[in-house]
């Protein structure tokens, strides 16, 4: 197919005092009538030696040649465009259009808001923010709904909290950083991700299965890094607006600021606040929490080109206060009421700086230092939760080569320190824990520059309650063909557990908490440890001139200590470390593919073999999907002359049978739940690149679990249990909101 | 002691890597005719991949490639022939014409060149 595409050339003649000068911009208009201004063009008069190059924008700016009228136009991977220049005057503004002359090339096509790379040794998928648009509601934790690479369920019925989870695992085991310094751990490990809104987030990498060691020990079943807007960012202020038929309200505001050529400043401001009351389900607790939070991040960036430094300067303060529990306002209770409550403050800030060598540009050292305190006050009922954790992160990389470019290295320390204290359930029993970690890495990756490449890492880490040792990861990519990938994986990861933190909705229930101890340095239990190794296969293809990949993952991860979770028994809640086998096997495969320019469809299948020994047996993960299916429809209409543009997107979610631990009040199920489906869809209306209005549903579908929160009326007895959730509580919600560039 | 020893180790392959950079790295840049992001890729792993370079950058707009090579390892003169070798004039040594003819059609820089 000949890509119909036009090209503009405008010229515009301005008189200087000596010399005179033609100047203009060269830009191009693809088919879907879109534009863009092309830089790096030479532009010179023919047969001379005069010549010029357009910068971003697209602007040249040429002294007039005597000897010739014949301007000429190269431009890359294009045969050569001549131009007459006859009387200047006349020709103001000169137009060309070009459909037969020019070789057939591939002109700016929309982008993937998820990119998968062929080129990248490790599997990772690039989520840009235009990605995280689609789930317009609001933060982190929320994003994830039109990503087939992460599953979000639903943690909670009282707190209403989404947990993330990759490759069958929940979200403590994967190591969640922010810019590369470890964020949502320990104490906000499972509302951290909720603590960031989504409007903040610039682009997210998620990297399935074993990662670098760069970023510390932690992670086993993959990384999220989640990059923030950054101070230099074009427009000055953007305003977010949002609000659903649940009552939920959101308020984003940014203001970005250059102070002068080399410093910029950024200010984003997030509210968020629920007041009304919703019981749908009658039975007499609340749907959701009402809530009200605060969000403030400031930070500086400093860029000096010429002697090769960036640095970063960011505070932050986070607030965030939850209600829920039973109806009080509008039942006539004869008993106490059972009500909760979550406090959180957070305070963060860090430091950050790279220096690249401008006469070595392989050269290049990087140093962060960031603090935190996490500050949560909290109780259930008559179970009380409280954390308090002091963070300090420091690490020093160092990036490099080996002989030439093809053999990189990055070695460097990290240090960390972190201080927890807890006060946990009835009694207020005391835990308190210090954790300080000192390790190095050294990462070697060879890139052959054509088919292989391979990253390999060791770290070795001296823990004060995980003892010393090493951390070996491996990554290794070949691609026999231009669009055929195959990636490898393996290595070993380690966790402390903060058994309580991550589990926190065992405080919404009537279960005794049991610790079989063991004298372990984490509540008299050991430490986690698993081997994580993996395949992936990308195959990409060209159909109807639309490209399209289906990529073929497995993934395994074994642990060799793990510390169980165990909901078998009603009324008790048991944490033990594992006796005997567990594992994690996950297999995807997944289609991408643009039917047109305009619509493209992502569909997954996934399918978890999630096991492990409990005391009562082998048993699968309870709320575990063994099978999900997932569809995701992308379609935006072509922008107008104005500037307009339509874009919907509608995501379809089938969730197979999950396991559920046995309870009385759920004994209909047979230990299965149904399967269902979910349906999100979105309609954003663009009305100029400034300003847009977006209109949404969540579960229109219309499938809620009837009973989420188990023996709700004996909310203080043994079999009360607000965690087996498999389902969506809240029937369709219905969204508007908007935003505005300034 | 223990921490000591890693530092060390830290401190020492840092300063080992800075010193060899100052010893025998040399810096050149020369033009090297191209044209798109083909000749780019073409250009630079087929300086990369000589013995003794180090790092290669070639700027489309100018067609100038900047190198850092080990001058014990390799001559300047060698790293221009071999690029013309590959099919892209430098200032000293052409491409043959069959070499040229064999190029991507993307990287045909004489056609309408006014240099």
């Amino acid at each position: 197919m000949k890509i119909k595409y036009f090209l503009f050339l405008f010229f515009i003649s301005i008189n200087s005092y000596a010399q005179e000068f033609l100047t203009g911009i060269v830009s191009y208009v693809n088919d879907e009538s879109k534009s863009s201004n092309l830089e790096g063009v030479s532009v010179y008069w023919l047969d001379t030696s005069v010549g010029v190059v357009t910068d971003q924008n697209g602007f040249y700016s040429i002294p007039f040649e005597k000897s010739t009228n014949k301007l000429v136009f190269k431009i890359l991977g294009f045969k050569n465009e001549i131009v007459e220049i006859e009387n200047i005057k006349q020709h103001n503004q000169l137009m060309i259009e070009n459909l037969d002359e020019l070789d057939e090339v591939v002109v700016s096509k929309r982008k993937n808001t998820i990119q998968k790379s062929y080129f990248k040794t490790q599997n990772i998928v690039n989520v840009s923010s235009a990605e995280l648009l689609k789930a317009a509601c609001c933060n982190v934790s929320e994003s994830f709904e039109t990503n087939p690479s992460i599953d979000v369920s639903f943690s909670n019925a009282i707190t209403g909290v989404k947990q993330v989870k990759m490759l069958g695992l929940e979200s403590p085991y994967l190591l969640i950083t922010e810019e590369n310094i470890p964020m949502v751990r320990g104490a906000s490990q499972v509302f951290g991700l909720s603590f960031i809104p989504g409007s903040w987030v610039e682009s997210m990498q998620i990297t399935k299965g074993s990662g670098s060691v760069v970023n510390g020990y932690e992670s086993i079943s993959g990384q999220i890094n989640i990059e923030l807007k950054k101070p230099v960012d074009k427009a000055p202020i953007f305003i977010n607006v949002f609000r659903s038929v649940m009552g939920r309200n959101e308020f984003n505001f940014h203001y970005n600021k250059k102070i002068n050529s080399k410093l910029n400043s950024t200010f984003l401001i997030h509210a968020d606040n629920n007041s009304t009351i919703n019981d749908n389900n009658n039975d007499g607790f609340l749907d959701h929490p009402t809530f009200n939070g605060f969000n403030f991040f400031n930070r500086y960036q400093y860029t000096n080109l010429e002697n090769g430094i960036v640095s970063f300067l960011g505070i932050r303060f986070m607030k965030n206060d939850k209600k829920a529990g039973e109806d009080v306002a509008n039942l006539n209770l004869k008993r106490m009421a059972w009500v909760s409550e979550i406090n959180t403050e957070r305070f963060d800030s860090n430091f950050k700086f790279g220096y690249v060598n401008p006469n070595i540009p392989y050269q290049s050292v990087g140093f962060q230092l960031a603090y935190s305190s996490h500050n949560q006050n909290s109780f259930f009922g008559f179970r009380f939760y409280d954390i308090k954790q002091k963070s300090l992160f420091n690490s020093f990389i160092y990036n490099s080569i080996i002989g030439n470019t093809m053999n990189k290295f990055k070695t460097g320390i990290n240090f960390s320190y972190d201080d927890f204290e807890e006060l946990v359930d009835i009694s207020k029993i005391n835990y308190s824990r210090i954790d300080k970690s000192l390790g190095g890495f050294f990462e070697y990756s060879y890139d052959n520059l054509d088919k292989i490449s391979l990253v390999a890492g060791l770290r070795y880490d001296m823990h004060n309650n995980l003892g010393s040792f090493f951390t070996p990861r491996f990554h290794l990519r070949y691609q026999p063909f231009e669009k055929s990938v195959l990636r490898l994986s393996a290595g070993t990861g380690r966790k402390a557990s903060n058994i309580f933190a991550e589990n926190q909705e065992i405080f919404s229930t009537g279960r005794t908490i049991k610790i079989k101890n063991s004298n372990g340095n984490f509540y008299g239990l050991n430490s986690e440890k698993a081997f994580n190794y993996g395949i992936s296969f990308r195959q990409g293809f060209t159909l109807n001139n639309q490209d399209g990949d289906i990529t073929i993952d497995y993934y395994v991860t074994d642990f060799e200590n793990q510390i169980v979770v165990d909901w078998e028994k009603q009324g008790v809640l048991s944490f033990y470390n594992l006796n005997g086998k567990s594992h994690a096997k996950s297999f995807q495969i997944e289609l991408d593919y643009s039917i047109t320019n305009n619509f493209k469809i992502k569909s997954a299948f996934k399918n978890y073999n999630v096991k492990k020994q409990y005391s009562s047996g082998f048993k699968q993960n309870p709320l575990t999907p063994k099978n999900r299916f997932f569809t995701n429809f992308d379609f935006s209409s072509n922008l107008d002359d104005s500037g307009k543009q339509w874009k919907f997107d509608f995501t379809y979610n089938w969730v197979g049978q999950q396991r559920l631990p046995i309870h009385s009040d759920q004994s209909l199920f047979n230990g299965k739940s149904p399967s269902y489906t979910l349906l999100n869809t979105q309609i954003t209306r663009v009305f100029s690149e400034k300003f847009e209005i977006y209109l949404g549903g969540e579960n229109i579908g219309n499938f809620t679990q009837k009973n989420p929160i188990l023996d709700s009326k004996a909310p203080f007895g043994i079999n009360f249990d607000s965690s087996l959730v498999y389902a969506p509580i809240i029937a369709p919600v219905l969204y508007i909101g908007l935003r505005l560039k300034l | 002691m223990k921490y000591f020893l890693i530092i060390l180790f830290f401190i020492s392959s840092y300063a080992y890597s800075f010193q060899d950079m100052e010893s025998k790295s040399a810096k050149a840049s020369f033009e090297v005719s191209g044209v798109c992001d083909m000749c780019k890729t073409r250009i630079e792993n087929g300086a990369i991949k000589l013995k003794g370079v180090k790092y290669a950058k070639w700027d489309i707009p100018t067609n100038n490639l900047s190198i850092i090579y080990n001058s014990k390892k390799i001559k300047l003169d060698t790293i221009k022939k071999n690029m013309a070798k590959l099919g892209h004039d430098t200032d000293k040594y052409k491409a043959r014409l069959e070499v040229y003819q064999s190029l991507p059609e993307c990287c045909y820089y004489k056609s309408n060149s006014p240099h």
